[in-house]
């Protein structure tokens, strides 16, 4: 029993920066992008997150850092794809590419600046840390799995839920949405969508870069590992469809990925022997599948927006 | 003409430009992203006009320097080659990462399980190389056919797949048993080795012939005047009573089949052996190259031996200045910027308000 705790508590830890990738590209395919560079504004919010942690010991600026380095990476992309029309599909690969070349020359030329080991101080890394509730992180079972987490954890929760009501509940989110599915007929009822599209797009890249902090903060414990995000960024952007652009499941979809990236610790090798090259392999075939299979169950209700992944050009509406 | 206006600028479709004007602004679209790599230099306290010498010479001033460039420029333009075929069909394999891997690893089955004469097995790893990758490639296009799977994440995740694979074989059936501590594979025996030719691996032969033969399938066959018909306009192309399916499996087997031949040429001629790192980010680079040149098969091999003396150069900047090679990626990405960027100019034509009449 309490193996499969604390299986379930790993499977939230790993999960929580699927949880910001998901959700900052949630927003952003709202809002009529399919941006691919998740994975890079993850990295470059990981690099930044630990720069700003090391230089400053403060946790406000290390959060500050990654959020702005996430929105520098939003708004390379904007820029390219609203302003400038470019491809999407190629701006977002060319933003990986570039966020991930960033993001590992900034850690390497970090950890040779100094002859000592480069490590974000303890003052940030342990605000980070588990919290203690009190007696709620003593009740069992619930007090281990809901009351005993980072603030992060709780943090991407509470953003899901807020950008759930958000979505579906508020005028703007309507109006988000009407831009995401047809922006033609939300510019004719006098929405700004250029401004609607540019806020999401950063807003997205903000969650994505506090998912990397996550990452160079809590996964790595304030060191920084070269190639550290390796693909979450990716598991994220297909995650998105996995959950068919709703925010509140994200919640269990994050999760669930998270748990099959941490499997490989849990299974005794007694039940199950299998190499840990398909461990590693797990998250992503099934990704595949899950591909595939939201493909084949086409339900209109679980669709992406219409207008995801075209670029709006106003004149030829 | 469309226009569109917004900050008192007004923005209408221009006239196609001139091919030479069109291409000019794109060779001044890179060297404005080199000016803004080399800010980013200034910044972190180097002169950039010393690094960019040192790029320039440490890539290009010796012999065994430019063979390496050579070396870096194979797989980029052989990968992109083989991407291209899909691009043009708006099909984003993005999966060349994996298919140079799978390609790889099926060659080197041949390479460690057969003793035959080196013309006959290095043969049969070539046209291996190139089933396997096809293969491997073949699987999200059927998806793609059957269900309308996303091929760009399909493709991606199958990367990963491929890339994991390898590490199974090094750790378990591959791993030479001669090696103790880190697993590693065994190098290729001397018959399973691409001969080097004027003192580089012949893989650039196979760049060059592929190079000329995409552009023959491209341009002069029936097959590559449907794949861009299916491109340009599927509805077109379904209308014309075009086996749109069959387009589609065909382009994306050959696609994917072009860049696991790479994976054997890197395996047999660069490496010498199978190694986690035989696509090593080549696959990506290879879109980027393949997009900076526009998917024009000669392009393809100009910007690619540009990207293989960037590459050379920021390998040589790392020794000289303890600047990080990983600066490549970031120069990667700017210019892929930069040139996205431009296209815009390209096709609109940018005014203030006043001047439109």
């Amino acid at each position: 029993m309490s193996t499969f705790l604390a299986f379930l508590y790993a499977a939230v830890l790993s999960g929580v920066p699927l949880l910001y990738g998901t959700l900052g590209e949630i927003i952003t395919e709202k809002a009529g992008h399919l941006n691919l560079g998740v994975e890079g504004m993850m990295y470059m919010g990981a690099a930044f997150a630990f720069m700003g942690g090391y230089i400053s010991g403060s946790p406000v600026v290390a959060l500050l850092f990654a959020i702005g380095a996430g929105v520098l990476g939003a708004l390379i992309y904007a820029f390219l794809t609203i302003t400038l029309k470019a491809n999407q599909n190629v701006s977002g690969l060319a933003l990986t590419t570039f966020g991930t070349g960033v993001a590992n020359f900034l850690g390497t030329s970090l950890q040779k600046s100094s002859v000592s080991v480069v490590v974000v101080p303890a003052s940030v890394v342990n605000v980070f840390k588990p919290l203690d509730m009190g007696f709620l992180s003593d009740l069992p079972v619930v007090g281990q799995l809901i009351f005993s987490h980072s603030l992060f954890t709780y943090l991407a929760v509470a953003l899901a839920i807020g950008m759930h009501l958000y979505l579906n509940k508020t005028h703007c989110g309507l109006n988000l949405r009407a831009i995401g599915e047809n922006p033609g007929a939300a510019d004719a009822a006098g929405v700004n969508v250029t401004l609607y599209k540019y806020v999401h797009l950063l807003v997205g890249g903000a969650i994505c870069g506090l998912g990397g902090a996550y990452i160079s903060l809590v996964t790595c414990a304030g060191n920084w590992q070269q190639d550290c995000v390796s693909g979450q960024g990716w598991i994220a952007v297909a995650l998105v469809i996995f959950v068919s652009w709703k925010p509140a499941k994200a919640l269990w979809g994050a999760f669930f990925f998270g748990a099959l990236r941490i499997l490989k610790l849990y299974v005794p090798a007694s039940v199950i022997s299998l190499p840990s090259a398909f461990y590693l392999m797990l998250p992503f075939a099934v990704t595949c599948v899950v591909l595939v299979l939201s493909s084949i169950r086409m339900r209109r209700e679980n669709q992406a927006p219409a207008a995801c992944g075209v670029n709006y050009f106003r004149e030829e509406r | 003409m469309p226009k569109l206006s917004f900050a008192g600028l007004h923005v209408a479709q221009r006239a196609p430009m001139a091919a030479w004007k069109a291409a000019l602004l794109r060779v001044a679209a890179v060297l404005l992203a080199l000016v803004v790599g080399g800010l980013i230099l200034l910044c972190l306290g180097y002169n950039p006009l010393l690094v960019y010498q040192t790029m320039l010479n440490g890539a290009l001033a010796k012999k065994t320097a430019r063979a390496s460039v050579v070396r870096n420029a194979v797989p980029l333009a052989i990968v992109a080659l083989g991407v291209t075929l899909a691009f043009k069909m708006k099909f984003w394999n993005i999966g060349a990462e994996g298919q140079i891997c799978i390609g790889a690893i099926a060659a080197s089955f041949f390479a460690y399980s057969f003793d035959w004469p080196s013309w006959l097995l290095l043969t049969v790893m070539a046209v291996a190389g190139f089933i396997a990758g096809g293969l491997w490639g073949l699987i999200p296009a059927i998806f793609k056919t059957k269900f309308g799977t996303n091929e760009t994440l399909f493709t991606l995740m199958m990367n990963y797949i491929a890339a994991y694979f390898i590490q199974y074989l090094r750790e378990g059936p591959w791993r030479d048993p001669a090696k103790n501590g880190f697993p590693e594979m065994p190098r290729f025996a001397a018959a399973a080795r691409l001969p080097s030719v004027l003192g580089v691996h012949a893989g650039w032969i196979f760049a060059l012939a592929i190079a000329l033969f995409v552009l023959i399938y491209l341009r002069y066959t029936k097959h590559g005047y449907e794949l861009t018909v299916v491109g340009d306009n599927i509805t077109t192309a379904r209308y014309a009573g075009m086996p749109v399916n069959r387009i589609i499996l065909r382009t994306m087997f050959i696609s994917a089949g072009v860049c696991g031949l790479s994976g054997m040429i890197q395996a047999s001629g660069a490496n010498k052996m199978l190694t986690d790192s035989v696509a090593g980010g080549d696959g990506f680079t290879a879109i980027i190259v393949a997009w900076l040149a526009r998917l024009s098969p000669v392009g393809i091999l100009i910007v690619a031996v540009m990207f293989g003396v960037l590459k050379k150069g920021c390998a040589s900047v790392e020794t000289v200045y303890k600047i990080s090679s990983e600066f490549f990626g970031i120069l990667q990405g700017i210019i892929l910027f930069f040139v996205l960027g431009v296209e815009f100019f390209i096709t609109y034509r940018v005014q203030r308000k006043k001047e439109v009449k």
